[in-house]
């Protein structure tokens, strides 16, 4: 279908008019409060000491959230890919989820789980370990929010692989983990990183469920994005634009990740065996 | 290719467990998302029946439950209209336009995917709030809560429609116009049609989206009863109220939409691609 | 064996992120959100967590920092957290860390008596653990235009009036208190001040924010003819207000929480706040103090209303809470549910 120049003109600005006043506009603004009074302030606003409690929990938290979401979700995007079983399907649809949870629910969910009157409340109130209000709590919000990432990167690379490689291996006298190490894992670490790329994100940015089981005491439990909407809460706007703006270079970072490793994954899979 | 055998005689195949038996694989991965993802929200189906049936239908009836389902609903609803009509725009003008900068745009539009909620309501607020620098008061207004869902479900219209207009078979296009459809036709009866799976996919993806955000609509929407207060907000609220059955009941109802949406999504998605498949 | 120079590339880029988030982390935190900021806070010893209602905020953290220069305070470090005044009792009950609590009203003290978080007896001192409070005001638009001079103003057709959800606020109760006392004599015509919250709140009131401070937020940004506040909160955000001839004395609580590990500095840094030194500074913030003489140092700040109704005269916290307040019974909950739910 051909469009007269006119009509193809038309279209393209409405595209990018749209695309200009709905996401350009407003980050351009944010990014020029937060700079035009200089790159000092910047600086600044987001070195406070609670600023850096706050960078410290969130990285803390992702330390935490990456590896165990590599170490079950390879497993899992393993057990998806090769095998046949029953109740796959309902494997399948638990995994997207979290898709559909909206972060104020998976907040209630946990609180109404491990909280102090929920249906695991014995772990706090006989064994003495706090989720809710604790560490353990917001990393479990945070991973409820990443489970699908890895599991549905790894998948597809998987299928597409086959089992030729390590078939091939296992005939050559491999132990299951010298097969594992040598070829299944580099053959997936590019859909791998993807996934962890988003995990990172997507911790990082967590508000919602956060905002519900953490208790969000200053220098102590409070995420850079609870810090953000404190900032907001307590009128110290300019903080809270500076803090936004840290969160968007790391957000614009991913994009760029993205791209890299949207780049590399299209690459044909490069023989593991050359090593 | 030889298959090789090992020394019982046996052909190692696909289905053979390589690292460890696969149930014992299926068992761990099960566990881990019944831990993560499966208990939790059996703990709200198991709280939203604490109360029993009155308690529950009168959590989700009360006034402000049922005005908050009201505002969620609507503005959800408009949301994913207009994201659809552009996002099918923009997708069209990515696959089909040559500019300097659309990579760019291409860009670009992932970015509210990948921003935190709060920053994305503090994006819309520096622009539609006070101290606006076009004048603009949006904030308490469900025009607010509006362009902040708007922002945070772009993508997925778009994302979901790209690929499939890149694959989109040309040939079909110009034998009808070779056959002398013109462009209203052949949009409506040729590429709409091919691309409806991909429209209703977003559409369902930003819908379910949008009635669960809460990050982005905190800040703009002021949570003003009926007009702007959302139910994630309300929930929220219950939540603190340490009304949990109500929390629970509520919550139950904005799963249920979703989980409804996304099943539906699968099961249309499967049906077209039977169809399709059949058709050859 | 040659290595594949993208999985060693892969390496050396994970190798760096790590490096650097380690490197990050590496820096000390603290609470203090202040820029350019006070180290001294992270080199405490110890760090008293105070959990408290919204609106005293500004007077918090001056009396902290006063609180930290004194011979009982050396090396202690306060960190506060603000929020609705029933929320964050609810909070402390279920698990939330604090080691000082202070709340709007006494109910919101008592849920963690009941719940073992605060001993039974933590007011029954001569100062009944109540170091500070205000009144009930009403803050109106600069020139106050629709002249709002008293309760009955409120009432008059189109009038907006701006006050917190009694299910979450403590300052909701008190702002509640007010003209009910007034509408009621004190309690003794209990059907006319219900009467006149009735009103009130189904035609006058359609935002429910969730603590006092959210409420003046709400008042500010332009919502709203009337605010029910703090007289602190007028006075701290500047907003024009009128005390009626009648109103309501307000009295926030302090405790100590039992089950916290700093018992010691938390007890001095309660027992701190009935001093001359910490009294003038909640004075200086615009609250109300205790203590005679400083009282009579800000008389003119302060000044007396013609009938200052306490919550004595309704017969005590027990009884109003759970006449008026009760979660499922409450008479004015039951309006509030039924008019903004």
């Amino acid at each position: 279908m051909t469009l007269s120049p006119l009509t193809r003109h038309i279209v393209r600005w409405i595209a990018i008019g749209y695309i200009a006043v709905l996401v350009v506009v407003p980050v351009g603004l944010i990014l020029w409060r937060t700079l035009s009074p200089g790159i000092g302030s910047f600086f600044a606003s987001i070195s406070t000491p609670a600023a850096i409690s706050a960078l410290n929990l969130s990285l803390l938290v992702v330390a935490i959230v990456v590896p165990l979401n590599v170490l079950f979700g390879v497993p899992t995007a393993l057990v998806l890919a090769r095998n046949r079983f029953r109740g796959k399907s309902i494997l399948q649809a638990a995994i997207d989820l979290p898709f559909a949870v909206s972060p104020v629910i998976v907040g209630a969910a946990l609180i109404l789980l491990w909280g102090s009157a929920g249906l695991f409340g014995f772990v706090e109130n006989h064994l003495g370990l706090k989720i809710i209000f604790g560490f353990p709590g917001i990393v479990l919000a945070c991973i409820f929010v990443t489970v699908p990432f890895v599991i549905r990167e790894v998948e597809p690379v998987l299928h597409e692989l086959g089992t030729d490689q390590e078939e091939a291996a296992a005939t050559l006298g491999a132990q299951w983990w010298q097969t594992f190490w040598r070829i299944t894992l580099p053959s997936i670490r590019w859909g791998l990183t993807y996934g962890i790329v988003l995990t990172v994100a997507r911790t990082l940015g967590e508000f919602g469920a956060v905002l519900m089981v953490a208790a969000n005491l200053p220098g102590e439990s409070q995420t850079l994005t609870l810090l953000v909407a404190d900032r907001y809460n307590r009128g110290a706007e300019y903080g809270a634009y500076a803090l936004s703006t840290l969160l968007m270079t790391v957000a614009v970072l991913v994009l760029i990740a993205q791209v890299i490793l949207d780049a590399r994954r299209s690459r044909p899979a490069e023989p593991a065996l050359g090593e | 290719m030889t298959a090789a055998v090992d020394e019982h005689g046996r052909r190692p195949g696909l289905i053979k467990p390589r690292y460890g038996s696969t149930s014992l694989r299926v068992g761990a991965a099960t566990m881990w998302l019944s831990i993560i993802v499966l208990l939790p929200l059996a703990a709200i189906l198991w709280q939203s029946a604490g109360g029993g049936w009155d308690a529950f239908w009168g959590a989700v009836t009360s006034p402000a439950a049922l005005a908050s389902f009201r505002v969620t609903l609507t503005i959800a609803a408009g949301v994913t209209v207009i994201n659809t009509v552009f996002g099918l725009v923009v997708a069209w003008v990515l696959t089909r336009d040559e500019f300097p900068g659309k990579r760019l745009v291409d860009a670009v539009i992932d970015l509210p995917f990948a921003l935190p909620t709060i920053v994305a309501s503090l994006v819309m607020l520096a622009l539609y709030g006070p101290g606006s620098p076009v004048g603009i008061q949006l904030q308490h207004t469900k025009w607010g809560v509006g362009i902040a869902l708007l922002f945070v479900t772009l993508p997925f219209v778009v994302r979901s429609v790209q690929p499939v207009l890149l694959e989109l078979d040309r040939e079909v296009e110009e034998a009808a116009a070779s056959l002398g459809a013109n462009n209203y036709s052949i949009a409506t009866r040729v590429i709409l049609p091919a691309l409806l799976p991909a429209l209703l996919s977003g559409a369902g993806l930003a819908f379910s989206r949008a009635i669960g955000e809460f990050g982005s609509v905190v800040l703009i929407g002021g949570a003003v009863p009926g007009e702007t207060e959302v139910s994630s907000q309300w929930i929220r609220t219950l939540i603190e109220n340490d009304d949990q059955v109500g929390a629970a009941a509520i919550s139950i109802v904005l799963l249920t939409i979703s989980f409804a949406i996304l099943v539906s999504l699968r099961t249309t998605g499967a049906r077209v691609a039977k169809r399709e498949e059949m058709a050859g | 064996m040659q290595r594949n120079p993208t999985k060693a590339s892969w390496w050396r880029a994970t190798g760096a992120l790590v490096m650097s988030a380690t490197v990050l982390t590496a820096c000390a935190g603290g609470p203090s959100d202040v820029v350019g900021g006070e180290r001294g806070a992270s080199d405490a010893e110890t760090t008293l967590t105070l959990v408290a209602f919204a609106v005293p905020e500004p007077g918090w953290s001056k009396v902290a920092r006063a609180f930290e220069g004194t011979e009982e305070g050396k090396g202690v470090a306060v960190t506060g957290s603000y929020g609705a005044s029933a929320d964050q009792s609810r909070a402390v009950a279920s698990g939330k860390p604090a080691d000082v609590v202070n709340f709007s009203v006494e109910p919101d003290i008592t849920r963690l008596v009941k719940a073992g978080e605060v001993n039974e007896d933590w007011n029954a001192g001569a100062t009944k653990g109540v170091p500070f409070g205000s009144v009930v005001t009403l803050a109106v638009r600069p020139g106050n235009p629709k002249n709002i001079r008293d309760w009955n103003d409120l009432l008059r057709p189109g009038i907006e009036v701006v006050t917190p959800s009694p299910l979450s606020s403590g300052a909701a109760k008190w702002n509640l208190l007010a003209p009910y006392s007034w509408a009621s004599n004190g309690g003794q015509d209990a059907a006319a001040g219900i009467g006149f919250v009735t009103e009130l709140v189904s035609d006058h009131i359609t935002l429910r924010p969730g603590s006092g401070r959210e409420a003046t937020d709400v008042f500010k940004q332009g919502s709203g003819d009337v605010l029910l506040a703090y007289e602190s909160e007028a006075l701290n955000f500047d907003l024009e207000y009128v005390n009626p001839p009648q109103t309501f004395k307000i009295e926030n609580p302090v405790a100590v929480v039992s089950t916290s590990r700093h018992q010691e500095e938390a007890t001095d840094f309660v027992n701190f706040q009935f001093t001359p030194e910490a009294q003038k500074l909640w004075a200086e913030a615009n609250f109300r103090p205790v203590d005679p003489g400083v009282q009579a140092d800000f008389v003119d700040k302060f000044p007396a209303p013609k009938r200052l109704w306490t919550i004595e005269d309704l017969g005590g916290w027990e009884q109003v809470d759970s006449q008026l307040f009760d979660k499922d019974n409450g008479s004015i909950t039951k309006i509030y549910k039924q008019a903004t739910g």
